[in-house]
């Protein structure tokens, strides 16, 4: 008898010790997947902020170029980062008028340019002259009769400019590299 | 064989710890180094001396007011200047978009554009700040410091203030 209840206290131990010890691997397991889920996040943000990212613009200012109803693009961060930004290229702004608002349109002129520009192609003919300052770009879309921007804006400083497009994905009749 | 097996891991900690570090100052908080006499006292009190630059001042940078870009008057923003986008700098919110504010000495009032904001050094002698290159976008903000880090003695808290005489909210 008493051989029988000294055994049941024992088991009774060795079952604490081996929940204890599967809560200790579960805890290591659910340690590592945390790390690399980190770690995936964080060569993402990295991936996207420094070198490329995949991005969807959608509206009317960039017709004939971009569709009204949305493409993807692929962006790159690199040519801007080392401020080698030429005038004909699509860019991605951050709108001056709303921090929140990303923004595509074409580079028109570089500081120091002078830029002509019709100020309201729909009504009138006439035409203004712009000579761009020190750290700040002219940007306009290609639609000019629908889109709003340095003409309205002004020139925007350099440093809104968040990436350069270089490659469309998606319509798939329009995959490829953009030309000029 | 055993070296390189070592060199190679030790690289591949150094890179992990390399891009965690720089997701996190990029997306939470940053240390960034104050250099100048814009912000005097807030910032650099002791940069008259000839030990001064030794003792520069640290700030930590918070980026969570990046999310919805939400300022408030007072606050002390780090930003890249419109004239050069290489280059950042640090001053103090004057008035958010909106607003009216008065040149100094003068009887002009100028509206804030929606978007920007009005920022100056708190040492107007020695400031280039919007007084030279008007409103600032706030899309060009990348940090919003909160507290001094360094030197030991002078780490606290940076203080809002706003001179009430210039401006009217709008």
């Amino acid at each position: 008898m008493k051989c029988r209840r000294f055994g049941g206290k024992g088991e009774e131990d060795m079952g604490a010790l081996s929940k204890l010890s599967q809560w200790r691997t579960l805890a290591r397991e659910a340690a590592e997947r945390t790390a690399i889920l980190a770690k995936f996040l964080c060569i993402l943000h990295v991936t996207n902020t420094y070198i490329c990212t995949p991005t969807l613009v959608y509206g009317p200012s960039m017709l004939p170029t971009f569709n009204l109803t949305g493409d993807v693009l692929l962006v790159e961060n690199l040519t801007v980062r080392m401020g080698k930004v030429r005038p004909g290229d699509v860019v991605l702004v951050r709108s001056p008028e709303n921090p929140r608002k990303t923004v595509s349109k074409r580079i028109l002129g570089m500081e120091g340019d002078r830029v002509t520009f019709m100020i309201d192609p729909k009504n009138s003919n006439r035409c203004q002259s712009v000579v761009i300052p020190k750290g700040h770009v002219w940007i306009q879309g290609d639609n000019i009769y629908a889109s709003h921007d340095s003409r309205n804006f002004g020139p925007v400083p350099y440093g809104l400019i968040q990436g350069k497009v270089f490659f469309r994905v998606w319509p798939l009749n329009g995959f490829g590299s953009l030309r000029q | 064989m055993g070296t390189r097996n070592f060199l190679w891991d030790f690289g591949k900690k150094c890179f992990t710890f390399g891009l965690i570090g720089l997701t996190i100052s990029d997306r939470y908080a940053s240390i960034a180094h104050v250099q100048g006499l814009s912000m005097y006292p807030t910032f650099n009190p002791n940069a008259r001396t000839f030990m001064g630059s030794l003792t520069d001042d640290y700030v930590l940078l918070e980026k969570f007011c990046l999310e919805k870009y939400k300022f408030s008057h007072g606050d002390v923003i780090a930003f890249r200047s419109p004239n050069n986008h290489r280059e950042k700098q640090i001053k103090r919110i004057i008035a958010l978009p909106g607003d009216w504010i008065t040149a100094p000495h003068s009887y002009d009032a100028l509206r804030i554009p929606e978007g920007h904001c009005w920022v100056e050094g708190d040492n107007s002698a020695s400031s280039l700040d919007s007084r030279s290159f008007g409103p600032v976008p706030l899309g060009l903000a990348c940090g919003r410091a909160t507290h001094i880090v360094w030197p030991p003695q002078r780490i606290g808290e940076v203080e809002r203030r706003i001179p009430h005489d210039r401006i009217s909210f709008g």
